[in-house]
């Protein structure tokens, strides 16, 4: 009688089952699409990011004709209607030039300046921010002010200058959108070193004898990575806002270059008459902001070994 | 059951379903207390102790808990059946609750005499009444000058009178009963004593019921009328104070009583004095707030942390040093792992001075002395593999042993503290506090060090996990003929273990001496105090 | 509290001078004024003689000197486009943008705080979910974007609101509602985390074993401890708007002080420039300092000393 107790009674009452965290190769990937389909607003996220990001690489070499082909016929062609084909279902410009198109080609120059931006700014803000919270002598002194400086500049007068003096190429665009964006990085990173450096395992690290570029790089330096990435990804969609923003004001890439935010500027002027020129664009702004920051809050979750744990746990036996 | 029972829980049942399986956290749980009476809910952690009288003030969460059977009876009345509204109505008037860590428990930033009122108006009472009546109560649990201390905050007080001003908060409107959720596991063993005595002459006084939850036996000893002991959501035994103390009947209890510390005799069969001495230290001084090398100088501002301490370690010696938070002693340790330099006096490690030394020979030194620290949850780095974890200190000291060694020798460290192999590519956050521990101490065996100093190593486990970790660390002491400097805040815990003893009190060395002398011939009367205080651990039959 | 102001004054301080420094040399990066000044046909002596008269042709270290004496009397120079004293212009467009922050401000803190700690009150409630998303999406759009589609609605089609300018309280309407979009997306969020972090806390069983209601433990024992960070946040916020909301004074032809730097810096009018970041610095500065004060009126855990 006592035998029939059923199995499944017994891992009942075991402890946690406990999955391997890291594994290499193909596991290590597979467990992170896993984990991704377990929040599936995060998962949905993921598949549009990807898609823009293929969007982005192959566009360009696939539809730059498309893109650019004037066509009279079409001028402010309305959207919904598939009688001029498939590229025209968005609709078409002034020019007649195909929404749909336009928007897939102005992709690249999105994403390359709003990623490249936070790149650079990631690892400038990022470094200086470890020294400054670890060395809080005069060096973190000096850093954080010359922080507090570019932070009470307005920013989008540096934008300005910097863009009426030398050309607004993509790469100043992309370094002045780099250099108002590394005090966020800087000062993120700082106040998380001041409190991690507190914590019982870096002072039994420098027990030990550890020196300060391994208790920095070994022990800090990670706790700080998740931080970082999930304010790297809300940036990245911050600094598409602020570029979208530049090219509304004429100040940022200029034509022929397109990105999103110099299309919304554009269709400003038939607003009255062919609002989907501006809208498009927009919606494209929008939705990968949004999902940039489903995608943050979802790697904030997996890139600490806690948190993950407890993912794992709760949703494993789903 | 008596009749007259205030309070009744009746195979109560709560379940934690998670997907990994439902934790039944409670299960099928029945207690009673009635006026005047104390009863002790005695586990450890995990053992589902606090979340049965928790359900009773409707603190216990639905989702994602789930009340899966019982009654919770007040007054014969089922609580479980009562609405919400009529439930917050009983809590804090009829009922009311203190928790262990008063400091979290107390709102920071508001004053406390705002709180303690707080609890009288929600209850209707006016604030001119709640007042005058808030002065009383702290007048009542012991605070000096009430008037000007009602209107501080709470980081303003120490972690005794901040328990005291909780209890006065819980006793405003003359309860029934008191539910005490480990109120004195936070706080130093002086103080401990102190809070439970104010305890039961508030219970002589008022005739309230008290539901006492720890997993303190001394606590139990001191307190209780009857007692239920929990293990894994059930109760294993009840029965009076008396009873369980002396006669325990479930294996369980009887394990509990046995893992007390200081109850297997004096660490005297370890004679060392024959060692060489490992480790001096020579009137050695931490001040605050002046300049090292100007101690002539150190004025009234000055914090003296550590004052003149002296001490030898020999090898083979295990000492333990003993102090309350303020002590000095975590000083002191900072000091000997090089993490703090003193202000005056020197410490020399096999006859050389560690402050004069050079940043290389600090280096070497640092090998020989190795530390566990007291919260291993901390200590360890959380993304780091046990493996990474426990290399470290060849990662840090690359000459001692080729990478390619590593993970083999890390393994025979992690079977050398009692872990499995195959724990190796874990994270320190899958294992229990225990167990967690036992990998700081494979760590600090990794470089072969003389001398290990253990702070307060064993202050955040459980009672048995205590014991189990004080077996490993005497067993290694044989095995390897390691010297500790074991670092506690009470004098039961390094009774059995350390062969010579320091007691430090206000940066102070007050008594020193082997563990045997100073525990049958105190000197000083802080000593004193402090065995008073801690010699209830040891049951006279044992 | 006051040998604490006098600390931050003067990092302030320091902060400031490299600002201006910045300012003063970056602007002068952008050409000669003499450009857009003078005819496009003036001869090579009149351009020197504007040039002289204007100061532009010292070495550029005597022309930092000169505006850093002129400074200490609080001369900022003349307005080359107003012909007027460069510190009139800005302080004239400056109440319009500082009008706009007072308004927006207390709205977005408002709407937010509700919003946020109801959210946090039930994690993964409607509410919650509703919360969440909205304000997500309000964080994700582009506020020109906004602006134009909401004269499009309310001014072009509906014909409810003015399209541009400032004359009536109507005309804030607009203007207002886009800018406090995005920084109301992002404090919610803000609100709700720490809220949770708070209502997670001891203090908080506590008040419940007190029989303390849920709408007092959510407003006045949790929110007064998870209000720091939402401050922290909420400054940069306003300050990003005192720095000067350029697009929505664009779009609305608000005379603020944004849309005037950026016309300063088109038209190479360095003294209004300088003026204008002067200005705005100072007023971030004090913003600055009003955050500490509050963060030590809040928690009264925080001393400065």
């Amino acid at each position: 009688m006592h035998s029939s107790t059923p199995a499944s009674g017994i891992t009942e009452m075991a402890p946690p089952l406990i999955v391997p965290v890291k594994s290499s190769g193909r596991g290590a990937a597979r467990n992170a699409l896993w984990l991704l389909w377990q929040d599936k607003s995060a998962f949905v996220s993921a598949i549009l990011l990807a898609l823009v990001l293929g969007a982005a690489i192959i566009g360009p070499w696939l539809l730059a004709d498309q893109a650019r082909a004037v066509n009279l016929m079409a001028r402010n062609a309305a959207p919904f209607s598939l009688s001029k084909g498939w590229l025209f279902f968005l609709g078409a410009d002034a020019l007649g030039r195909s929404l749909l198109a336009r928007i897939i080609v102005a992709s690249q120059n999105t994403i390359v300046i709003a990623g490249s931006a936070v790149l650079l700014s990631m690892h400038v803000g990022g470094v200086l921010g470890l020294i400054a919270g670890y060395k809080e002598g005069w060096i973190g002194a000096i850093l954080l002010r010359m922080a507090d400086a570019i932070m009470s500049f307005p920013s989008m007068l540096l934008a300005v200058i910097v863009l009426f003096v030398f050309s607004p190429g993509i790469e100043n665009v992309i370094f002045v959108l780099a250099v108002s964006r590394i005090p966020i990085f800087l000062r993120t990173v700082r106040a998380e070193v001041l409190e991690i450096k507190e914590r019982m395992f870096v002072t039994a690290a420098r027990a030990m004898g550890a020196k300060t570029e391994r208790v920095l790089f070994r022990h800090i330096a990670p706790m700080v990575m998740p931080t970082v990435i999930n304010l790297a990804a809300l940036e990245v969609a911050f600094v598409m806002l602020v570029e979208s923003g530049l090219s509304f004001l004429g100040i940022g890439i200029q034509p022929p270059e397109v990105t999103w935010g110099l299309m919304v500027a554009d269709g400003r002027n038939y607003l009255g008459s062919a609002w989907w020129l501006s809208f498009w664009p927009g919606v494209a702004i929008m939705m990968v902001t949004i999902a940039l920051n489903l995608l943050s809050n979802w790697l904030r979750l997996v890139t600490d070994p806690v948190e993950r744990w407890r993912f794992q746990t709760v949703a494993g036996a789903k | 059951m008596s009749e007259q029972s205030l309070l009744q829980i009746r195979n109560l049942s709560i379940d934690f379903p998670s997907r990994a399986g439902t934790v039944h956290a409670v299960a099928d749980v029945s207690w009673s207390v009635g006026r005047g009476e104390t009863l002790a809910i005695l586990g450890e952690s995990g053992s589902g102790k606090s979340v049965s009288a928790s359900a009773v003030l409707d603190l216990v969460d639905t989702p994602p808990a789930v009340i899966a059977n019982g009654e919770i009876l007040y007054r014969g009345r089922d609580l479980l059946k009562a609405t919400r509204g009529e439930r917050r109505a009983i809590n804090g008037r009829k009922i009311s609750m203190i928790f262990q860590d008063p400091l979290a428990a107390l709102n920071p930033v508001y004053p406390v005499g705002w709180q303690i009122a707080e609890t009288l108006r929600v209850h209707g009472v006016d604030k001119a009444t709640a007042h005058a009546r808030v002065i009383d109560l702290l007048k009542k649990v012991g605070i000096d000058d009430p008037e000007r201390r009602a209107k501080q905050y709470p980081h303003q007080f120490s972690g005794g009178q901040r328990q005291r001003i909780m209890i006065a908060s819980a006793i405003a409107l003359e309860p029934e009963l008191l539910i005490a959720d480990e109120p004195t596991s936070a706080l130093d063993v002086t103080v401990q004593a102190q809070v439970l005595a104010l305890l039961k002459e508030l219970q002589a006084e008022s005739g309230m019921g008290i539901v006492l939850i720890t997993h303190d036996l001394a606590v139990v000893e001191k307190v209780a009328d009857r007692v239920i002991v929990m293990q894994a959501g059930r109760v294993v035994e009840a029965g009076t104070a008396t009873e369980i103390m002396n006669s325990p009947q479930h294996p369980y209890t009887r394990r509990l009583l046995d893992a007390m510390p200081g109850r297997h005799g004096f660490a005297t069969e370890l004679s060392a004095s024959d060692g060489n001495v490992l480790l001096e230290v020579d009137k050695v001084s931490r001040i605050y707030g002046i300049e090292p090398g100007k101690i002539a100088e150190a004025g009234p501002k000055a914090i003296r942390a550590v004052d003149e301490a002296s001490f030898t370690l020999r090898g083979g010696e295990t000492l333990g040093i003993v102090g309350e938070s303020g002590s000095g002693k975590s000083t002191l340790a900072r000091m000997l792992l090089g993490l703090d330099h003193p202000t005056a006096g020197t410490i020399r490690f096999d006859g050389k001075d560690l402050n004069g030394m050079s940043a290389a020979d600090t280096f070497k030194v640092r090998r020989r002395m190795q530390f566990v620290f007291q919260d291993p949850t901390a200590s360890l780095n959380p993304r780091m593999t046990i493996e990474q974890i426990v290399s470290e200190p060849w990662a840090i000291h690359s000459d001692v042993l080729p990478k390619r060694e590593w993970r083999a020798k890390a393994v025979d460290l992690l079977e050398r503290v009692g872990l499995k192999a195959d724990h190796i590519d874990r994270h320190p956050h899958q294992f229990s506090g225990g167990q967690r521990q036992r990998i700081a101490i494979a760590r600090a065996l990794a470089l072969q060090p003389e001398v290990i100093v253990c702070d307060e190593a064993v202050s955040a486990l459980d009672v048995s996990i205590q014991a189990q970790v004080i077996d490993l660390l005497k067993q290694l002491r044989s095995d390897l003929g390691l010297s500790y400097i074991f670092i506690a805040h009470d004098l039961a815990l390094v009774r059995d273990f350390a062969t010579d003893v320091i007691v430090m009190y206000r940066g102070q060395i007050v008594e020193q001496g082997h563990t045997q002398e100073v525990y049958s011939n105190p000197k000083h009367d802080y000593t004193k105090r402090l065995l008073i205080a801690s010699m209830a651990h040891i049951p006279k039959a044992a | 509290m006051g040998s604490f102001i006098c600390k931050r004054s003067f990092q302030s301080l320091i902060s400031l001078i490299v600002l201006v420094m910045l300012v003063f040399f970056l602007a002068r990066l952008t050409g000669s004024p003499a450009d857009l000044y003078l005819p496009q046909d003036a001869s090579a002596a009149v351009r020197h003689d504007f040039n002289e008269q204007m100061g532009f042709n010292d070495p550029l270290y005597v022309q930092f000197v000169g505006f850093m004496v002129g400074l200490l009397h609080l001369d900022m120079g003349q307005s080359l486009q107003f012909s007027r004293p460069a510190l009139d212009v800005v302080l004239q467009a400056f109440p319009t943008t500082l009008m706009l922050a007072a308004v927006t401000m207390p709205l977005v803190l408002l709407i937010s705080i509700v919003t946020g700690s109801l959210a946090a009150y039930k994690p993964g409630g409607i509410f919650d979910r509703l919360a969440s998303f909205i304000s997500l999406l309000g964080a994700a759009t582009p506020n020109f974007w906004v602006a134009i589609v909401g004269v499009l609605v309310f001014a072009v089609t509906l014909r409810l609101l003015p399209t541009s300018g400032t004359g009536t309280p109507l005309h804030w309407v607009l203007p207002v509602a886009v800018l406090t979009l995005r920084p109301t997306g992002v404090l919610v969020q803000v609100v709700r985390t720490s809220m949770m972090t708070a209502l997670s806390a001891a203090y908080i069983k506590t008040a419940r074993a007190k029989g303390v209601s849920s709408r007092a433990i959510v407003f006045v024992h949790a929110l007064r401890n998870g209000l720091l960070p939402v401050i922290t946040v909420a400054s940069d916020q306003a300050a990003g708007i005192v720095n000067g909301a350029v697009i929505v004074e664009t779009v609305f032809g608000f005379p603020g002080i944004g849309k005037l730097m950026i016309d300063s810096v088109l038209l190479r009018d360095f003294t209004v420039i300088q003026a204008a970041v002067l200005v705005t610095a100072l007023a971030v500065f004090v913003i600055n300092i009003l955050v500490d004060i509050t963060y030590a009126l809040v928690d009264p855990r925080i001393r400065y000393n």
